[in-house]
């Protein structure tokens, strides 16, 4: 019962701080909404008990990725008025086709006669230790890759930076 | 909490953020709005790997259920490779154009 009554508040949280991401004109808001949205992420992984994920999400998203947005954005100094605003009917466009397509996905998802419950709350599989004994078991050369990716995206992002 | 209440949730972020792409003409809140779809994604998987981690293969096999979680793990890399990329794009967009508007891009040359 406890469990339900936290999962609901972290979706409420999650939902409402993504819409209010959208509805605000100031950029800053925006990003400030979408890490709030990190955070109750971040408490569902806990819920889950996937304590890993939870810890490196608020780590990368919060700490590093939203941390860039928010210098890029104060770097060219947007507020709400330099915000450009599409017109009143491609919005409204905009929300109805992405309103129906949530009721679609939706109506079929009740439909579906499937129901599993879900592990909250104990379980070893989201816990440092098997974590990493399956990455580096299994996983050893997307790992690899992954770090020549990073190397790339940095290089990539130096080149593309720089002036000419 | 059943399945299907984490696969409603993660479908309303996910459409929330395709409403954002759709609506919002600032390049930096689309590139936001991806986010919060890659993330929305996050969460399912890691929502599945709880649901199978109750499953009997999963008491078989050491690495069963965190298969999905380590899929999420490399989500997170590539989502952070993206946005230093797709960043350092805008912050070119901006220099040449002054603006940030999505629409100014509908002509890649000039």
């Amino acid at each position: 019962m406890n469990t339900q009554i936290i999962f609901i508040l972290l979706s409420l949280m999650a939902i409402g701080s993504a819409v209010m991401m959208l509805a605000s004109k100031n950029p800053v808001k925006s990003i400030l909404w979408l890490i709030v949205v990190f955070f109750a992420i971040s408490g569902h992984y806990i819920l889950l008990n996937a304590q890993f994920l939870a810890v490196v999400n608020i780590i990368v998203y919060a700490g590093a990725i939203m941390v860039l947005f928010l210098f890029v954005v104060m770097l060219m100094n947007l507020n709400a008025e330099t915000e450009p605003v599409k017109n009143y009917r491609l919005q409204f466009i905009g929300v109805i086709s992405g309103g129906s397509l949530l009721l679609i996905l939706l109506t079929f998802l009740m439909r579906t006669p499937v129901a599993q419950p879900v592990q909250m709350k104990v379980g070893e599989s989201g816990l440092i230790g098997k974590l990493g004994m399956t990455l580096f078991q299994n996983y050893v050369l997307p790992f690899e890759i992954s770090s020549v990716l990073f190397l790339s995206a940095m290089v990539g992002a130096v080149i593309i930076g720089k002036r000419n | 909490m059943d399945i299907k209440a984490y696969i409603a949730l993660s479908l309303t972020l996910f459409t929330t953020g395709i409403i954002g792409v759709l609506v919002r003409r600032n390049a930096i809140i689309v590139f936001m709005c991806v986010e919060l779809m890659l993330n929305a994604v996050n969460l399912l998987l890691v929502a599945f790997s709880k649901m199978h981690a109750v499953s009997p293969a999963a008491k078989a096999s050491l690495t069963y259920a965190s298969d999905a979680q380590i899929f999420v793990f490399f989500i997170m890399i590539v989502a952070a490779a993206e946005v230093s990329v797709g960043l350092a794009i805008i912050v070119m967009m901006y220099r040449n154009t002054h603006s940030i508007d999505v629409n100014f891009l509908n002509r890649l040359k000039n």
